[in-house]
């Protein structure tokens, strides 16, 4: 407000005043000069960094970006092979982070809320053990944690062929863990089709839920509803049309388990630490956003006669969660940040894979550095702007 | 993002400051009296720390024999030790003088690194070393083997083209230093290790079991190791080179470490300008007279070098095949001192 206020002064008064002397033509010309100088100084940074690099024989620009990487890569979500380009070895990089950060901020957050509200059990063992792991878990560096797992728990995993097995088709071993993996069958479309319709039902029937309760205070029992409908629907279509879906069971097969699904150890092994450090600090800050909600909104909920779980769930959880989420975005973002430790134990995210070994083959570190980071800066952005989104949503909505 | 960090301000260093960083290393050196050299995070027998916490190993005394050369004392090396991926960016920014990290010399790294390679201190081929009792004796029965090789080198290519070629399919395991590679491969987590081979002699000596493994016949490239230098200052270039050609001259002269102050008196005019008593050979390098004496008294002649960290008296055991002089049958051949 003051500030248009001395705006409106200035103008009055600029008629008066010679030119330098008015405050709007000064703030102008000094903010053109900050930029220019800004402008200036990158630009000679930018300048000087080519040249020299030029000097010395460097190679620069992005002509690596179409050759081929030559090098295979330990895990990948999309084809790839050692004849494809550098440009791919950035996607599959770019993946397998993206991946192991959805994974781990996925986790993280469901094991982070158990143990906030375990902590503040009045059950005094549960207490105790989620004030020991949290305790113990966020005052150990990550990057020991993530060794921890690959060297002293994984590695000691038993070879291929002496597998740890249950039921002779889910096994672990030193190469990781093999899971059967579904082969959908003839008639599985009806089977997804039936899914697809109970979420659609699903979402209306929330929608008349919800209406029902605010027009007649009457409550339907949603959740259960829901959960019924999303199982049983494609569930009896799946019976239907002659259970049509078989497992493909992982075998050993030479050196190796083929088939099914293989986990490999490197991202088991950073997943775990990577949920387990992150979920203490969230524990943290569903505590102190539980805390943070006034006693007296409990004791005014048990007056109306809420029982306790409606009391958590429908009065101080979704005020609590206006204390929890700005924090809660910092930790998804350093567990997004977080990941780029992967290079330690091998699993190939985007510094290991194109931070690393392509740069180490292209040469070229002033490139591939400034994208990497990009890429980092790009996605930090992207999960602070959607935290900010839901942010917004869950914000008191004054009436 | 540490790493990315460390590794931008690395670049952003280097391309700031570079003017003052790749002229005139040697008055630099000299100014600052002490070589500042390149080498492994620890390879038996090129560069590993000892009990004493001395630096040892073939890539290690090459560091010592230019300090010598340039500084008259062997001992005047401060040793960086450097992971694969580290190396050339430690180099080019000018944290280093010298890089003598078994590093293989190849066309890219010659011409798109501003780099130069001064010599081959070891001529070195790929191989495959696996457990005994998974039973395999040929490079070829490896289709669909787990692979453990240290990430950012040449091995990582080479044994993609090779498995390529045979049309074999395999799983790449890469970690960041030779002894993580190691240790993958000792618990299990690979079927094969493959780097060069004498690494793998060296990593062999560090295994839980050293007699449970073997290592498959097959040599699967050309694996040229040698000192690399800053392109842009051919004086410095000069001196890195000719002080590996005068230790591998010395052998073939049969001057060692032992018998040099005698050889000042002999009477053959290659061994006195190799020397220094004969010719002006310390200034044309820009450096003294006895600049090859001191390299070779206080380090020994490539022969010595060799026999000390690798050869086959030494944990590592390795024969001189093809490192062995060119007038034994090897491809060791330096130009002449004159």
């Amino acid at each position: 407000m003051s500030q248009t206020d001395h705006t409106d002064q200035a103008q009055s008064a600029s008629a008066k005043t010679v030119i330098w002397n008015d405050p709007t033509f000064r703030s102008i010309v000094s903010q053109v000069l900050a930029a220019g100088v800004l402008v200036w100084f990158f630009y000679t940074i930018f300048s000087n960094t080519l040249s020299n690099m030029e000097r010395q024989g460097i190679t620069t620009g992005f002509a690596f970006w179409n050759s081929t990487a030559g090098y295979g890569i330990l895990m990948s979500l999309i084809d790839y092979d050692s004849t494809d380009t550098y440009g791919r070895t950035f996607f599959v990089g770019l993946l397998n982070t993206v991946l192991i950060s959805v994974l781990g901020i996925f986790f993280a957050t469901i094991i982070g809320f158990i143990v906030g509200v375990a902590r503040l059990s009045k059950n005094w063992p549960i207490a105790k053990i989620a004030t020991v792991y949290v305790e113990t878990l966020r005052n150990i560096p990550l990057l020991l944690q993530i060794l921890f797992w690959y060297n002293a728990v994984l590695r000691t995993l038993p070879h291929p062929r002496d597998s740890l097995t249950l039921g002779e088709s889910i096994f672990l071993n030193s190469r990781g863990l093999y899971l059967p993996s579904p082969v959908p069958g003839l008639g599985f479309g009806f089977v997804s089709s039936a899914f697809y319709l109970a979420v659609v039902v699903v979402f209306i029937m929330v929608r008349w839920a919800n209406k029902r309760q605010e027009e007649t205070g009457q409550q339907f029992p949603s959740f259960w509803a829901s959960v019924g409908l999303l199982i049983a629907f494609p569930g009896v279509v799946f019976l239907i049309m002659g259970a049509p879906m078989t497992l493909d069971y992982p075998a050993l097969k030479g050196f190796n388990f083929q088939g099914g699904i293989g986990i490999i150890p490197e991202l088991l092994a950073l997943l775990w630490a990577l949920t387990f450090y992150t979920a203490t600090f969230i524990a943290e800050i569903v505590r102190a956003g539980i805390l943070g909600v006034s006693h007296g909104q409990t004791e005014a909920a048990h007056a109306l006669g809420l029982r306790n779980g409606p009391t958590l769930r429908l009065v101080v959880i979704p005020q609590a969660m206006r204390i929890i989420i700005p924090p809660l975005t910092s930790q998804y973002l350093n567990l997004a940040k977080n990941s780029s430790l992967a290079t330690a134990i091998g699993y190939p995210d985007l510094v290991a894979v194109f931070m690393g070994t392509t740069l180490n083959q292209t040469g070229q570190a002033v490139e591939i550095v400034g994208i990497t980071m990009a890429v980092y800066l790009v996605m930090s952005l992207a999960i602070s702007g959607l935290m900010n989104w839901f942010n917004k949503r869950m914000a008191l909505s004054e009436r | 993002m540490k790493r990315a960090i460390t590794i931008a301000t690395g670049v952003a260093t280097a391309a700031l400051f570079a003017t003052s960083a790749y002229a005139g290393t040697l008055q630099e050196v000299q100014k600052r009296g002490t070589l500042s050299c390149g080498v492994s995070t620890g390879l038996p027998g090129f560069s590993e720390l000892d009990s004493h916490g001395n630096m040892t190993g073939l890539d290690a005394d090459v560091c010592r024999a230019v300090a010598a050369a340039v500084l008259g004392d062997a001992s005047k090396v401060s040793f960086k030790p450097l992971t694969a991926k580290e190396r050339f960016t430690a180099l080019s920014s000018g944290e280093i003088d010298m890089l003598s990290r078994n590093t293989t010399w190849t066309l890219t790294r010659d011409t798109s690194l501003g780099l130069n390679f001064t010599g081959v201190s070891y001529y070195d081929g790929q191989g495959f070393m696996v457990k005994k009792d998974l039973g395999v004796n040929s490079a070829k029965d490896l289709d669909g083997a787990t692979v453990c090789l240290q990430a950012g080198t040449t091995t990582e290519l080479n044994v993609s083209d090779y498995f390529r070629e045979h049309g074999m399919k395999y799983t790449l395991v890469a970690v960041e230093t030779s002894s993580a590679s190691r240790s993958a491969f000792d618990s299990g987590r690979c079927d094969v290790l493959t780097t060069d081979r004498s690494q793998l002699a060296a990593l062999r000596t560090k295994m839980a079991d050293p007699s449970s493994v073997v290592v498959l016949p097959e040599i699967i490239s050309k694996e040229p190791l040698g000192p690399v230098v800053r392109q842009g200052d051919d004086q410095w270039f000069n001196i890195v080179k000719w002080t590996l050609y005068a230790l591998i001259n010395a052998e073939e002269m049969g001057v060692t470490s032992a018998t040099e102050d005698a050889a000042k008196t002999d009477n053959n005019p290659g061994i006195k300008r190799l020397v220094g008593t004969e010719g002006d050979m310390g200034t044309k390098l820009g450096l003294s007279a006895d600049w090859a004496y001191n390299a070779i008294k206080q380090v020994g002649n490539y022969s010595e070098v060799f026999e000390r960290n690798v050869g086959v008296n030494t944990p590592v055991g390795l024969a001189r095949g093809q490192n062995a002089l060119w007038t034994d049958g090897g491809l060791q051949y330096a130009p002449p001192v004159r």
